[in-house]
């Protein structure tokens, strides 16, 4: 199940319907049928969770329109946008996400590899290490965070009591800290899996005539390894990148947001569900859909023709 | 060379034992403070000195527990049964058959699995009070098969290619029609690419936050990680840390069980899904 071989197939299967559309016959007009019919349940839903909802929210943020006052919605145009924009909380919020975001990828991209050329090289206990390496991937991130929460809580947790009963989670900066600390540990092993199946592409011959011609293993690292896993580095890069600006759960249980540590979700979960502001709450939600947007076009131009979804060119 | 081979052995032997015991540690602590009794949660010891299963007794007795994780599993295995079939519906079509909008289904797929769900849980909030959705399971559920299908759609399509073609075409040969085929012939075959999607869209139902505290109000369909989050402990006047871990580990600890023993199908699911795109 390698890359190289996928290609190929989907090669064959691209050249195929090119052939088959000059002539159309009936056979060919009940594939499309049917390849419609298969796929229609699945679009229905999804345009109805996604599509639908998002549509829906650039209508309510450009109403004023607040639980409380259920009567006085009105049409304010994009008022709700300027209110945000023009407002502390959003840009402390998009600061903070983009530094947990920017931190702990790149902690993880680094701790990621080292793991996954423990898991690809080391001479024994493989299994053992894969095995462990799932634990934090399986684990609840709820319970997850609640174990790092009374970690770091004075008289409780070990953490605490080892750093002189220090309380992190009711300072800005190391509560950020701790917050990062707990999205690493969780999601470090998705990252290192990932790689690793970047790292099985990696001919082993070319690695071994490196060897030869006396390349050292950091040589070989940077100058072979890298450049042939850059694809792979980069579809875990997006999809981490993507996961951690999201970041919700963890800091929800780890601070709820207090002492300046929210994140741009948590903004758009607290105006809903304390400000009871649908207006608002919308116009947030879709300057977040726009951020990560963003961030994807980003990602997808690095990708070149390597990007995901792109059957043709890919490698 | 055999002083360097033990030499690199003792060396990788410590980087496997430092990752070991790193992923470790936070889950051996929640399960150590679970087993603490009331006064021994704030003696800060890495160990409980005594053992007590009075936080399990306390949190299993409770219906603000026993009920939510009722709805976890029951929202779950719905969510996943649905979110599969669709799924493999899908990806058959993806991996098999010629029709104009493929490339459109992918991208969409591509673009939900970005989706940033916190832009969804205004909107939805509203349309699901409107539609008399807001706490209820399927108010859970339908959101949860969306964003399952883009990891379905996916892996099921990556296995689907790897299924010979032949077999379909002899299929058809012997007369049976397209669904045929695919009900009889290619669903059996496809069967490890459907277990792995279900359990991977399984953890995601089990694992998710944002919806389940956003869309839900009472223990009605409240799942357990929410619940977890709204835990005021088995009585008023206890400190809810005991039960919170007790209940941290009731609801992990079968999930670890239960990764470990699929963790080969686990590890080929994630990276087809990411890698092959």
């Amino acid at each position: 199940m390698s890359i190289q071989s996928e290609t190929t197939v989907v090669r064959a299967a691209d050249e195929a319907p090119t052939v088959r559309r000059r002539e159309l016959s009936e056979g060919a007009r009940a594939e499309r049928r049917l390849g419609w019919l298969l796929c229609a349940p699945a679009v229905i839903v999804m345009v109805a969770v996604t599509a639908y909802p998002i549509a829906y929210a650039v209508y309510l943020s450009l109403q004023r329109y607040n639980l409380e006052l259920p009567n006085a919605v009105k049409f304010v145009g994009l008022s709700n946008y300027a209110a945000v924009l023009s407002s502390w909380y959003w840009w402390h919020a998009l600061i903070i996400t983009l530094i947990i975001t920017i931190v702990s990828v790149a902690i993880e991209l680094v701790l990621g590899m080292l793991l996954a050329l423990l898991m690809h090289r080391t001479l024994f206990g493989r299994n053992t290490v894969r095995t462990a390496a799932l634990i934090p991937y399986g684990i609840v991130t709820v319970a997850a965070a609640y174990s790092w929460q009374f970690a770091w809580t004075p008289s409780t947790g070990y953490l605490s009591a080892l750093f002189g009963n220090g309380a992190p989670l009711s300072h800005t900066g190391q509560a950020i800290g701790v917050i990062i600390l707990a999205e690493v540990w969780k999601t470090t092993p998705f990252m290192a899996l990932l790689l690793l199946a970047g790292l099985s592409l990696v001919p082993e011959d070319l690695q071994r005539a490196a060897k030869v011609d006396g390349a050292t293993a950091w040589q070989r690292f940077v100058r072979i390894t890298l450049p042939l896993m850059k694809p792979a580095i980069l579809v875990a890069l997006l999809f981490r990148t993507l996961d951690a600006f999201r970041i919700f759960d963890n800091i929800y249980i780890l601070t709820k947001g207090g002492n300046n540590t929210g994140s741009v979700s948590i903004l758009g979960y607290d105006n809903l569900f304390n400000a009871l502001n649908l207006g608002i709450g919308s116009a947030i939600s879709i300057l977040i859909f726009i951020c990560v947007a963003i961030i994807a076009v980003l990602f997808i131009k690095g990708f070149g023709t390597a990007a995901p979804g792109t059957d043709t060119g890919r490698r | 060379m055999a002083r360097t081979d033990n030499r690199k052995k003792i060396g990788w032997g410590a980087a496997n034992t430092i990752a070991v015991v790193l992923t470790l540690i936070p889950v051996l602590w929640i399960v150590s403070l679970s087993f603490k009794s009331p006064a021994a949660i704030t003696d800060a010891s890495f160990w409980p000195k005594e053992w007590t299963w009075s936080n399990y007794s306390g949190i299993l007795q409770t219906s603000q527990f026993i009920e939510p994780l009722l709805n976890s599993i029951g929202i779950g295995l719905i969510a996943t049964v649905i979110a599969v079939l669709l799924a493999s519906m899908a990806a058959y079509a993806v991996a098999r058959l010629a029709f104009p909008g493929k490339q459109v289904l992918i991208g969409m797929a591509l673009l939900i699995a970005m989706f940033p769900a916190i832009s969804l849980v205004t909107p939805m909030f509203s349309i699901e009070r409107a539609l008399g959705l807001f706490n209820t399971w399927p108010g859970l559920i339908i959101p949860y098969v969306a964003f399952g299908l883009p990891l379905g759609i996916y892996i099921l399509s990556a296995f689907f290619r790897e299924i010979p073609w032949e077999l379909e075409k002899a299929a058809k040969m012997d007369g049976a029609t397209p669904f045929q085929a695919f009900t009889r012939v290619i669903a059996p075959l496809a069967a490890p690419g459907m277990v792995t999607t279900a359990i991977l869209v399984f953890l995601f139902c089990w694992n998710e936050f944002l919806f389940a505290i956003s869309f839900t109000s009472t223990i009605g369909a409240r799942t357990a990680p929410a619940a977890l989050a709204f835990f005021s402990g088995s009585s008023q006047f206890t400190s809810p840390t005991g039960p919170i871990a007790a209940a941290a580990v009731v609801i992990t600890i079968p999930i670890i069980i239960f990764v470990l023993f699929f963790q080969r199908r686990i590890v080929a699911g994630l990276t087809s899904g990411a890698v092959k795109g």
